[in-house]
Parts: structure tokens; sequence; C-alpha cells
């Protein structure tokens, strides 16, 4: 199941680890990105912290890391076809893999229903 | 009656008309197909007289090259028609109205180059000694003299080569005066609607940034920096007018707010050309501010000259101005160039003095207008954009309602909801038309944005023009006639190019289509 941020990132929890990404409506918004700069594989990250950014044609923007924890892999693939992110935001568009610190905190983030809700208001 | 038997046609023949076939060569008449300057020479042509290099030996330890370095070989009419002919395909405030917000391209006086160009000015080096120039010394404590006066602030500094610079500048002041108290502050507040070189400046200097959301009419709340001051702020990063081309009526209580808790007012002076000679920047709790030549003092810019940013500083940050400074007074002034001179000050920030060229012209500006002139030049600016304004407002849509703006107009993408059409579409339907477009997708706190700031320089038949221009623009994007701007432009040169590719697949350098052929030996 996806979890939710209000930055638009999205979070799925398998064990202890999560994979992260951009939401399908973040790709929408940003437009054909052109570059994805990844973090050091075992980098401590906090939540709410600079995970990842991305750039695209219209801006660069910053990731962040939904819950604290350790990077455990990360996409190399978007190095090579950004595009992926564009094409798959929510599936092999993925950013990183993150070790959770405290796997409670997932589950305090949007699901999505609340997500949808939350895009249409901003919107 | 006497007749013309040459058989020449005077009128094209009736039913010729009809569309135009591709030349031959890609040129359309006077639009050419410029090669690269690869393309067009020969390495083995050259277009001056260069004597042999004698055999002087190499102390360089085996690093010299040893391929020849395969440099353009142009006679001097190819070299000189390969860059006239690139210069006609730029668009050039010299050509016609350049719109762009925040940017202030107006005109730049012919004045003004005709006073650089003296020689007194133009031929002097910084490393001539002081004594030997004693009129451009004259001429920069003059203008910094007028900009103290004009700005109500206590001390300048002349060297920042731009607005960026000046921004590090006075936020490297800030540092130094906090630094004198003992004071390691760590935060720099910036607000929503900034340009980008603010946050990017405190960033530079090791600050961590927090934004000020934008207040529902655009410009900031007093109370929500007083929400976000406290003992780790260093300072407040402020434009006024802002980007939104809104004067931030509550800017006394914000630098009240921000001195209170001990920290500083840097104001961004991008946009100062819309209150020179109407408000000070001194009575309003400035600290520092940069006045770019470049915009309010029409020196030229984009490509046209160096930019220049002197910073002027408040009472409170005076002693901490970087060197140099004129000092002395009358027949005997000097340059302080040490820190003896003035022991607070931060340093040195450039090799040397400054845009000398372009105080020269920024003078000749303020001396041709006086006082009255350049007080006038700041209500046209503001006229200019309101009459854009009223001219548009029933058509584009305004996103703080639809009231009087300061030296620019900036409107949002509401009025293309749901026509499919873009602000990029309709920036390129007004290359179409023969217009630079405005600034868009800026500032970043409106959907959409497209900055318009007219400047003084325009006519109100200039105006005119323009505005019925993007009215035409507008009614047909409403009406859903979408084919003008889906493909536009049409009659530039190039059509859109495709960003994404050029941002995923850059091709950066220029590679020959066979070897290079070796040097004539």
């Amino acid at each position: 199941m996806l979890r939710f941020t209000k930055d638009h990132e999205w979070v799925r929890l398998e064990g202890t680890e999560v994979t992260v990404g951009i939401t399908d409506y973040a790709q929408s918004q940003l437009g054909d990105v052109v570059y994805v700069e990844l973090p050091e594989i075992g980098r401590a990250v906090t939540a709410g912290g600079e995970a990842a950014v991305v750039e695209s044609v219209k801006a660069a923007s910053e990731v962040y890391a939904p819950v604290a924890g350790e990077v455990t892999a990360v996409n190399d693939a978007l190095a090579e076809n950004p595009g992926t992110v564009n094409e798959d935001a929510e599936g092999t568009g993925w950013f990183v893999k993150i070790k959770v610190a405290d796997v409670a905190e997932v589950e305090k983030l949007m699901d999505e229903a609340a997500y949808k809700a939350f895009v249409e208001a901003e919107g | 009656m006497s007749m013309n038997t040459q058989g020449r046609p005077s009128a094209p023949a009736d039913g010729t008309a009809s569309a135009a076939p591709e030349t031959f060569t890609g040129n359309k008449a006077l639009m050419i197909e410029e090669p690269l300057l690869f393309e067009i020479g020969h390495v083995d042509n050259c277009g001056v007289d260069v004597p042999d290099a004698p055999d002087i030996g190499s102390r360089l330890g085996g690093l010299e090259r040893s391929e020849p370095a395969g440099l353009p070989g142009l006679s001097e009419p190819e070299a000189m028609r390969h860059y006239v002919r690139l210069s006609q395909k730029n668009y050039a405030i010299d050509l016609g109205i350049y719109p762009l917000g925040s940017c202030t391209m107006k005109h730049n006086p012919r004045l003004n180059e005709k006073m650089a160009r003296l020689p007194g000015f133009a031929d002097v080096h910084p490393l001539q000694p002081q004594s030997s120039v004693p009129g451009a010394l004259e001429l920069i404590d003059t203008l910094a003299g007028w900009l103290k006066e004009m700005t109500g602030m206590a001390a300048v500094a002349m060297s920042p080569k731009a607005g960026a610079h000046g921004e590090l500048c006075g936020m490297m002041a800030i540092k130094a005066a906090l630094e004198a108290r003992g004071e390691a502050r760590s935060t720099v507040l910036v607000p929503a609607s900034a340009h980008g070189t603010n946050p990017a400046t405190a960033a530079l200097l090791g600050y961590g940034v927090k934004e000020i959301p934008a207040r529902d009419d655009g410009t900031v709340d007093p109370q929500a920096v007083a929400d976000l001051l406290d003992d780790t702020v260093a300072g407040i990063m402020l434009t006024n007018p802002n980007t939104c081309g809104l004067f931030e009526r509550d800017v006394i209580a914000i630098a009240d707010a921000v001195h209170k808790a001990g920290a500083y007012f840097y104001c961004d002076g991008a946009n100062f050309n819309a209150i020179v000679g109407k408000a000070r920047p001194g009575d309003l709790g400035i600290d520092a501010m940069h006045i770019n030549l470049h915009k309010t003092f029409s020196t030229p810019h984009g490509g046209g000259g160096p930019g220049a940013g002197p910073v002027v500083f408040s009472q409170a940050l005076a002693p901490f101005a970087p060197l140099p400074e004129v000092v002395g007074e009358g027949d005997d002034l000097r340059l302080a160039e040490h820190r003896a001179d003035l022991p607070q000050s931060f340093g040195r920030l450039t090799a040397f003095h400054g845009q000398m060229g372009m105080f020269v012209r920024a003078l000749a500006y303020m001396m041709a207008h006086g006082s009255d002139g350049l007080r006038r030049a700041s209500e046209d600016a503001v006229l200019n954009a309101n009459y854009v304004r009223a001219g548009l407002s029933d058509l584009m849509s305004l996103p703080f309602g639809d009231r009087v703006c300061m030296h620019e107009v900036l409107f949002d993408d509401a009025f293309l909801k749901d026509t499919g059409v873009t602000t990029l579409d309709f920036a390129k339907a007004m290359i179409d038309e023969g217009y630079h477009p405005m600034t868009m997708y800026f500032p970043l706190v409106v959907h959409g944005a497209m900055l318009i700031e007219p400047t003084e320089s325009e006519s109100k038949a200039s105006l005119d023009l323009f505005i019925a221009t993007l009215r035409d623009l507008a009614i047909d994007a409403r009406a859903g006639k979408t084919d003008r701007f889906s493909g536009a432009p049409y009659h530039s040169p190039r059509r859109r190019l495709d960003e994404t590719r050029a941002a995923r697949q850059p091709r950066l350098v220029w590679t020959p289509a066979e070897p290079v052929k070796e040097a004539a030996e």
C-alpha cells in the first residue's frame, strides 16, 4: 500500500524498508524531468530532510525523505533515463530505498484517498 | 511619352501569388543560415600576417600541445560578416520594446556612450598611479555622493559587479557586523516571491534559509516575519517593490521587527527604479541595498555590457563595507585600499575598483536628468506599467486584483484556463508578432506568471501597439483558436526548440565533420 507526503513523495513499505519516489501528480507539475541527483548508499536521512534532487525543464526541486533512516539503494537507471520519472513515477521511476528507523512513522503518512483530497484542495 | 522597353516587370503577374518554395540555400531573403565560425574558415587561412614564432624552447615539461590547435582561419571580411550576421539575429532594446519584468530593459542613452568614450575615462587603467587619475576618482566620488543622497544611506561600496554580487557584498557586511558583536547567527529570512539569487546568496555564506509565505495580496505580512524572528536570524532579504510589482506597504513595520530581534535588513534593490526620488531606502529602515546601475541608471546589460551593483549601507553597517573606498575632499581624493584605513571592513570584494565605464554612464544619466528628471523617470515607469495593466485587465488575469501596480505588472494564466494554451505558448506567439516575450513563470508565487515591465522608455504609441497585440492574442486564445499558439513561433529562423532533448542530450562541443587538416608547415 502506498503512503504519501504533503511534499508529493510516495512511500511503499516492505518489511522495514521503504521505496520512495515522487507522485504522478508531482511529475505532471514538474514537466519533463532531465536530471536526477541521488544520495550515496549508507547515508543517514532525517524525516523532511533532503534525500535527492530532481531537475525538470521548469525547475530544480528537492525530494525529501518521508521518514528517517538509512539509504540502502538508489535507482541508478534514472541517470541514463530521467524520463522514467515521467513515464512511471509511482513504479520504475522510484528514487531511493530507505531502511526505516521507526516503521510506525510510515503509518502516520497520508493514504491514497487523503492525498487525493490534499492535491485537489491545493490545485 | 517615353516607354519602358526593358522588359523588367514592375509588379507581380496576375495569379502568381502562391506559397513560397523552399530556397536552394536555406536562406530566407536577408535571414541567412549562418554556419559556425569553424565551418566558414579553414585552418590554412589567416586574416592577419602573423610572423613565425621563433624557436624559444619550452619550459612546460612535456605538457605543451603537440597537435595543431585547429583554430578557425578566417579573413577579416569573413570574420566581420559572421559577427554582424549573428548580431542581426539578436533582439535588443535598440530594436524594440523589451518587456522583461524585473530586468528593467530601458533605453541606454547615447549621451552615456559619448561620455564613456572620453579618453580621460576610456583609457584609464586600474594600476595607474592614483595621482594620475584625479578625474576618475572625482567621478567615482560624485557618483557615490548621488547614490547616498538618493537612498538616504551613510556609505556606499562601488566595487560590486552586478546585482547578485551586490547581494553577496551586503550580506557579507551583515555577517561581519554580527561577528563583531560576537554572534554567529544561522538563518536568513527570504519571502516566497524573492529573486532566486537571494536564497542562493544566503546559502553561499553558510546560512540556512527560511521562506516567508506570501500574503493573499502578494505582499509580506509583518506578523509572518515576526513569527519567524528569533536570535538565530541574521537578517531578512526583501525586495521592494517586490517581484509582483507591488510596494511592500509594511516595510517599516518589518524593519522595526527585524531590528528588535537584533537582525539586519537587506533590501534587494533590483526594483529601485520604481521609487527613485519618491522614497529613500534609508527612511524605510533598510541596512544594505544594492543598486543595479544597469537597470535603474540605464547602463547597458543583457549582452550589451557588464553589470554594476554598488551597495549602500546604513550607519550601522557602514564600518563593515568592503575596500576600496574613495576618501578625502576636494582636490585631495584618494582610494583607501588597506585595512589600516578601514579596520572593520570585511575586506576586498574584487581585484580592482569597480566597473568604471558603467560609473561614467550612470553619472551621465543622472546629470542629464537631474533630480526632477530622475523622479519623473520613476513616475513614468509606473505610469507605463499601469497603462499596460489598464489596457489588458479585462482580457488577461491579475492574480491580486485590478489594483495599481508599480513599475511592472504581473498577470497569471487564469485567463488561459481550459484553452489548452500555456504561458509558454502565449510567449512564443508574441515572438511571431515581433515582440520579445515578457518574463515567464516568475515570480513563483502565482501560476503561469507573466511579468511585464515596459519601462519609461516606451512612448504611448509603442505601448498602444504592444497592448493591441496582446489583446489580439488573448482574444484568439480564449476563442479556442489555438493553432496560432501550439506551434509558435512559426516565423522565426528556428521553430520551437526541444528543451527536454537539449537538457537530456546536450551537445556541448563542436566536432568537425572530418579531421582538421594539419596546418601547413
